[in-house]
């Protein structure tokens, strides 16, 4: 919210599913508030408790200070008569007052949404940036803090972080107060980050199928040192499994979208997945998923050590393969 | 006197008749204590026993009926019907349908335990999964089953003594259901009204379990999928078909349960929020996130256990086929557990040698334990499904 605008006398309208970045949203509303009004009250309310009453308390001047922000949350859960009231309201907003309402996204209280926006209500919509987005969204996040970031940055960024928006932020802002101004490259995020990728158990299956067990075993010996799940390294290697198994030996005929479907995966994941299923026969495949199965039960309390069971695992499946190791 | 020969409040038993016999002097004992004499035929702690479906909880309710009558269980006076239907006042009947029996509900019983019966003879606290007491639970009851109150019974209902701590155990005197011959199931079926043919099929395939033997006897869409996985193992050829046909039981006994555990789930999240006055406007009553958290949780174990339920069911079946098909291969004059696939049974046995019929039945076996084991039912599957095939 770079340009300063009016804020008193109006009703702005906050909606996504994202909690983290409403919160800022909130925030940064509130901050513009009392820059421009010094002594600003700002009361916070819940839909779901809100009334005729109630409203109009709110919404009437406060005797303590001359101008009021009221922030109202969870409009989804307004009461049906105050729909109306609402909506009224947004139509001749309070000159001194300042209101924010937020919706959590979804359809439900969709009505009211499509009402306020008729009533034009300024809008500002936060949504968490899907996964292939997110290297831009930390680009613009670090440049909203003056900091120009390398995209091969922002990337390994992402992947060492996860896709905790609150997480990324915090990561971001430390690396923006750190070096103010600065150009962000890979150098220097892996000079905070490295060895804290957060291993993909995806990833670690993925090798073992394709025969690298080395890689894979490295992979592993992260993932045991993070103190990855297990049970979730058990159910991606079965997912793996299971889907070179169902492509192996999908029903004749199929392909396309009805084979992705079938085999469980996007149509463009079938291209890789063929890849890999060179090098497998029924018999190593059976004991592969053999292996996992016999791994699952390892990591649930059948094994003393689970940490050995996950090698023993990776080993076997890789060891199943009958063609040179991939990659 | 009832068709299938137990008397008054024992009518709900099949095949039991040797338990009800070593039970009856218990009630008659029970009466000398009230009467302050002391005979050693009863005691305070009973551990029920026997494989699913023979009727444990019904073994037990009965006792308890039994003692809270004062014509040693009548079967129709007033305390008989009571306990019967599971509302007598002093029987408390703890029935889970979760996985586990937790500490906290454990203490409530212990504290129950401690009360003297209201209207009836004794206060019984009946426990129909004692298996399923978690290990810090058992430790709370112990005390309260070696040396209850003057007038507390505890009747606690587990597969095996195994099933239960030794500490339990030891403080539990222990009567043993049989698996109920096929003929008494069978009777009991005709006498609700089953045709004989019919019956006695229901009775052979459910192998001794009286439920299942209703469910078969009633239901053809339960009859029709009992003859699609038994039909399984012959279309295994591949990993792809192992893997499928492990998908399609899972698929199954997902919807199975999502259709029993759905209704379930409304009912109880209507009647909490009957109960907290949620749903309305106004405050949240403090506590009641909690209440219903605890409620959603309960519904996921429900469902996990309601989906491993009956996985188990289909893997009980298979079983009973390569039974049958070892049986076939040591002795042909036997009769079978799937006697309609008889010529096809033969023709599998002579096929295979009994060690692979052995090794199949590792594989089925293997399978339940490691769903016991909380390995994924789907994965579980796969496993035993590739090594039948594999066999």
């Amino acid at each position: 919210m770079a340009a300063r605008r009016e804020i008193l006398g109006k009703l702005v309208l906050v909606s996504g599913s994202a909690e983290f970045l409403v919160q800022r949203t909130v925030a940064e509303w509130q901050a513009e508030l009392s820059d421009q009004v010094a002594d600003a009250d700002v009361t916070h309310a819940e839909a779901a408790a809100l009334d005729a009453g109630a409203l109009a308390e709110l919404t009437s001047p406060s005797l303590f200070a001359a101008s009021r922000g009221v922030v109202i949350g969870g409009i989804d859960n307004l009461p049906d008569d105050m729909h109306g009231p609402l909506v009224a309201y947004a139509g001749a907003p309070a000159p001194d007052v300042a209101m924010l309402v937020l919706h959590p996204g979804g359809m439900k209280g969709k009505a009211l949404l499509d009402r306020l926006r008729g009533a034009g209500v300024h809008e500002i919509k936060v949504e968490a940036p899907k996964p292939w987005k997110m290297s831009a969204w930390i680009a613009a996040e670090s440049r909203r803090l003056g900091v120009q970031i390398e995209p091969a940055a922002a990337d390994l960024l992402h992947r060492a972080v996860g896709d905790d928006i609150r997480a990324l932020a915090a990561a971001v802002e430390q690396l923006c107060s750190d070096h103010p101004g600065a150009r962000v490259d890979v150098d220097l995020v892996n000079r905070y980050y490295e060895g804290r990728a957060e291993i993909k158990t995806f990833d670690i299956a993925e090798r073992a199928v394709a025969g690298d067990a080395a890689g894979a075993l490295e992979l592993l010996r992260w993932a045991l040192g993070q103190r990855v799940a297990l049970p979730l390294l058990t159910a991606a290697f079965a997912i793996t499994v299971r889907r070179l198994i169902k492509l192996a030996f999908a029903p004749g005929g199929l392909s396309g979208g009805d084979l992705a479907r079938e085999v469980g995966c996007s149509p463009a994941q079938l291209t890789r997945l063929r890849e890999q299923t060179r090098g497998w026969d029924a018999s190593g495949l059976a004991t592969a998923l053999d292996a996992v199965a016999a791994a699952d039960a390892a990591v649930k309390g059948g094994a003393a050590d689970p940490g050995h069971a996950m090698e023993h695992m990776v080993l076997t499946v890789t060891g199943a393969r009958v063609g040179k190791p991939g990659r | 006197m009832p068709p299938n020969g137990q008397p008054g409040v024992w009518s709900g038993l099949v095949g039991q008749e040797p338990l009800v016999e070593a039970l009856r002097p218990a009630v008659g004992a029970a009466q000398h204590w009230l009467d302050g004499r002391v005979d050693a035929a009863m005691t305070h702690a009973w551990l029920f026993t026997g494989p699913p479906g023979s009727g444990r909880s019904t073994a037990a309710r009965s006792f308890a009926g039994a003692l809270q009558c004062t014509d040693g269980g009548c079967g129709h006076c007033a305390a008989c019907r009571q306990v019967s239907a599971g509302s007598h006042p002093d029987v408390t009947i703890v029935d889970t349908a979760g996985l586990t029996i937790g500490v906290d509900d454990v203490r409530e019983l212990v504290l129950k335990a401690a009360m003297t019966p209201t209207v009836g003879r004794w206060s019984v606290i009946l426990v129909q999964d004692a298996d399923r007491l978690t290990d810090q639970a058992a430790n709370a009851m112990l005390k309260s089953i070696e040396e209850p109150a003057a007038r507390t019974l505890w009747l606690l209902c587990a597969p095996t003594s195994d099933d239960v701590m030794p500490t339990i155990r030891s403080r539990c005197r222990q009567v043993t259901l049989r698996t109920p011959p096929t003929r008494a199931v069978a009777a009991a079926l005709e006498s609700d009204g089953v045709a004989a043919a019919l019956a006695a099929f229901a009775a052979r395939a459910s192998q001794g379990h009286i439920g299942r033997a209703r469910a078969l006897a009633r239901d053809e869409q339960v009859r029709n999928r009992r003859r699609e996985v038994l039909a399984l193992p012959q279309r295994l050829r591949d990993p792809g078909d192992c893997v499928r046909a492990a998908h399609n039981v899972h698929e199954t006994a997902k919807e199975e349960s999502e259709a029993i555990a759905a209704t379930l789930e409304q009912r109880e999240l209507s009647a909490h929020a009957d109960a907290w006055g949620t749903g309305t406007r106004g405050l949240r009553a403090r506590g009641e996130p909690a209440a219903l958290a605890e409620l959603k949780r309960l519904h996921k174990s429900r469902r996990t256990r309601l989906v491993r339920d009956s996985v188990d069911r289909v893997l009980l079946d298979l079983l009973s086929a390569q039974r049958d098909v070892l049986r076939l291969q040591s002795d042909t004059h036997v009769e079978l557990v799937n006697e309609e696939m008889r010529a096809e049974l033969e023709g599998v046995s002579h096929r295979n040698r009994p060690v692979r019929t052995l090794r199949r039945i590792e594989a089925l076996l293997g399978c339940r334990e490691a769903m016991a084991a909380n390995v994924a039912p789907l994965l579980a599957l796969e496993q035993a499904f590739l090594r039948l095939a594999r066999a």
